[in-house]
Order: C-alpha cells, then sequence, then structure tokens
C-alpha cells in the first residue's frame, strides 16, 4: 500500500510541476496539432487508410518524445534525483510515477489528435483506440526508462530519440496493423504483450539507472 | 555509525580520494575541512549511499529513512511552495505526524510566512533554510551535511548553530565546512584533506 501512496506522491508532483511551469503539454498540444495540419495540406489527394494510419503513429510516437524529452528536466535542471533517490521509498516508484504523468500528458494531447486526424483524414475506430491505449502504456514505461538513463548524459537530447525510437519499432508495428486490419486482436495482443514485458524489465532495472 | 577504511574515488584518470580511514560512533560529530577541489563533497556523497567508493569500503548502520544529506543543490523543486516541497518528502519519508512536523520546522527556521510562495520567489538563503527542513524533516539518525551554512544569513547561521547544538550527542554528524572554527565547539573529530 505504501508503493502505491509513494507513486501517488510523485506523480502528484510531477503534475503540478506542470500545472505551475506549463512547458510541456502545450508544446506537445501545438505539435501534434501542427503536424495533422502540415500532413493535411502536403498530402496529395484523398490518402489511403492505410497511408495517413502511418502517419496518425509517426504524430503520436514524436509528441511522445517530446515529452519524453521534458519528463526528468526539473530533476536535472534543479538536481533534485538526489532528494528522491535518498528517500526510503522502493526507487521503482519515482519511475512508475514519472511514466503515469507522462502517460496524463500524452493522452491528453491524443484527446487533440484524434479528432484532428478524423477530420482531416479518416474516421478513428475503437481498433485505433485501443491501439492508442495500449501503444501509450508501452511508450511510456520505455521512454520513461530511458529518459532516465538520457539525464545523466552530456549529450542528452540526442542519447533520448536515439535509444527510444529503435525501441519502439514493436510498439509502431504492432500500433500500424491494429489500426489497419479487420481482426486487430493478434495485433493488440502483441502490444500488451510487449507493455507487460517492458514494464516488468523498466520496472525492475530502474534502480540501476538512478544508482552510480 | 560510519566507519570508512582506506576509502578512495577516482572519476576515469582523475583520483579525487585516496586512503581516507576514519570512523563516526553513534552521537559522533566529525567536521571534514579542505580545500577547494579536496574531495570533501564526494567524500560526503559516499557517505550518504549517492556515490560508490572505487577502492576501499564503507560501512553506514543508518538506513536511507535515518539519513539526512543537505548537498550543494537544495534538492527542492522551484516551482512547487515551500509547504508543497516539504509535504512530498514527508509522504516519501511516511510521516506519521506530517504536517504538525512540517510547520514545526517551517516554524524553527523562519519560513512559515513564506510557506504558500513558491521556492522559486526565495532568496538563495531562503531556498538553503528550506533545505535544511527537508534534511531535518524526518528526524534522520545521522546528518551529512555539505557547506550547511553556505548562503545562510546571521541570523539564519545562529538558527543553525541552535539547531546543531540541540541534536548533538542525539545524532551523528558528519559536516563539511570551510569555517571549521564556528562548529568547534560541537566536533568530536576533524579530518582534513589535502587537495
Amino acid at each position: 500500500m505504501s508503493y502505491v501512496r509513494d507513486v501517488g506522491a510523485l506523480a502528484r508532483k510531477d503534475l503540478l510541476l506542470e500545472l505551475r511551469a506549463r512547458d510541456t503539454l502545450p508544446a506537445m498540444l501545438l505539435f501534434v496539432a501542427a503536424v495533422f495540419v502540415v500532413f493535411h495540406f502536403t498530402l496529395p489527394g484523398s490518402p489511403s487508410r492505410l497511408e495517413t494510419s502511418g502517419l496518425l503513429w509517426v504524430a503520436i510516437l514524436f509528441t511522445a518524445l517530446l515529452g519524453l524529452g521534458r519528463a526528468f528536466v526539473p530533476e536535472r535542471e534543479q538536481r533534485t534525483l538526489d532528494g528522491l533517490v535518498l528517500a526510503p521509498c522502493d526507487r521503482s516508484a519515482i519511475w512508475l510515477a514519472k511514466s503515469l504523468a507522462t502517460l496524463a500528458f500524452l493522452a491528453a494531447a491524443e484527446v487533440v489528435a484524434l479528432p484532428l486526424y478524423a477530420l482531416f483524414f479518416h474516421r478513428v475506430g475503437g481498433a485505433t483506440v485501443a491501439a492508442v491505449v495500449l501503444a501509450d502504456l508501452g511508450i511510456c514505461a520505455v521512454g520513461t526508462f530511458l529518459g532516465a538513463m538520457a539525464v545523466a548524459t552530456r549529450a542528452r537530447d540526442l542519447i533520448l530519440p536515439l535509444l527510444f525510437l529503435p525501441l519502439a519499432i514493436p510498439i509502431v508495428v504492432g500500433a500500424v496493423g491494429a489500426t489497419v486490419v479487420a481482426s486487430p486482436g493478434r495485433y493488440l495482443g502483441f502490444l500488451a504483450l510487449y507493455d507487460a514485458l517492458f514494464a516488468v524489465i523498466c520496472w525492475a532495472s530502474f534502480e540501476y539507472v538512478v544508482s552510480e | 555509525m560510519l566507519d570508512a577504511r582506506r576509502l578512495g574515488k577516482r572519476y576515469g584518470e582523475k583520483r579525487v580520494l585516496r586512503g581516507i580511514d576514519f570512523a563516526v560512533p553513534r552521537g559522533g560529530f566529525l567536521v571534514v575541512t579542505g580545500p577547494n577541489g579536496s574531495g570533501k563533497t564526494t567524500l560526503l556523497r559516499i557517505c550518504a549511499g549517492l556515490a560508490q567508493p572505487t577502492e576501499g569500503t564503507i560501512e553506514r548502520s543508518a538506513t536511507r529513512a535515518q539519513l539526512g544529506y543537505l548537498g550543494h543543490e537544495s534538492l527542492v523543486y522551484r516551482e512547487l511552495t515551500a509547504l508543497e516541497n516539504l509535504d512530498l518528502y514527508g509522504r516519501l519519508y511516511h510521516l506519521a505526524e506530517r504536517r504538525e512536523r512540517i510547520g514545526m520546522v517551517l516554524e524553527r527556521f523562519g519560513l512559515w510566512e513564506a510557506r504558500h510562495q513558491s521556492v522559486a520567489s526565495y532568496s538563495r538563503g531562503m531556498t538553503q533554510r528550506l533545505a535544511l527542513c527537508r534534511v531535518l524533516l524526518h528526524e534522520p539518525e545521522l546528518l551529512v551535511l555539505d557547506e550547511p551554512y553556505s548562503a545562510l544569513d546571521e541570523a539564519g547561521a545562529e538558527l543553525l548553530d541552535a539547531q546543531l547544538a540541540e541534536l548533538r550527542g542525539e545524532r551523528t554528524f558528519l559536516l563539511a565546512t570551510h569555517d571549521p572554527e564556528r562548529v568547534a565547539s560541537l566536533a568530536t573529530g576533524r579530518l582534513a584533506l589535502a587537495a
């Protein structure tokens, strides 16, 4: 129970920081809206569902990357990670809370992104929404873990996309598949498996990322 | 409480610490001195468990819950208020009477009136006072303090003097300072590091 309370306290802190600073969510919203507007005017004629599904996932992935890149910025700029690491809570609570906060920002961006996609391109079906939910979990779990690794390096802005994008390829494969095929069950299952596998790996190894 | 044997630390080719031996018994007050670059901060980070030695061993009988660490940074969030920062740490340290304890430390360091202000609006001295509140909030057994008088005005320094004098003997201290005379009457030992 105390683990849940620790995660709650840390996630609340991340949401409060965003509420005060407002430097992540507005950027994500503007970015994803701009991407769809640009795609709308650059794509010729009436693009197929297959083509625009790819664009949807490119937009989601890069919007998430924007949020993930900022996830550990307060801890880096104010060196507060030492304070969190010294606290007697399980260190994986830091990762889980950050992942949940980033998930909240990404979900908020998608509340704007999906209607825009529907407006400019094609209807968003239930399978797409399910794929978005499952993909978000994997993106935030893996991305937050890598964000914590990247923040300790000098080339942090370069390291995060270099580490994250290759690991996100299975997410894109599963998500695009679930969006375009008639029976998306297999792809959704694949996404759920990815989420479970990487969540366990990140949860179990986060301690080593924040320890010297 | 703390027992260091042949402690050493290297960052790549650069050796920061070499062959440091010391022991601090429960209730002891060890003052660490030395010029800039002598490895005081590195030594304190090792003692707090934030860094690992590359040579030798260190044994610490205090758990993370029993440790209070003050570094060069205040370890508080600038966008949050003093109350929100201490509430976060109070929750993470699972304090039973969190609100009472937060009120007590804020009163003690003269920050009660400014408790709803964001830390970004604090002066350097007020931020250092808040950092001391954070360190003392959970009543740690072992206090590792790196330049605790840094940025404090005379009133703040006197508050800290009184706090250290009150806790001396009950708690164990490892304190790095450029002004060892200020804590000379409290010290039970001194470790002088060479550059």
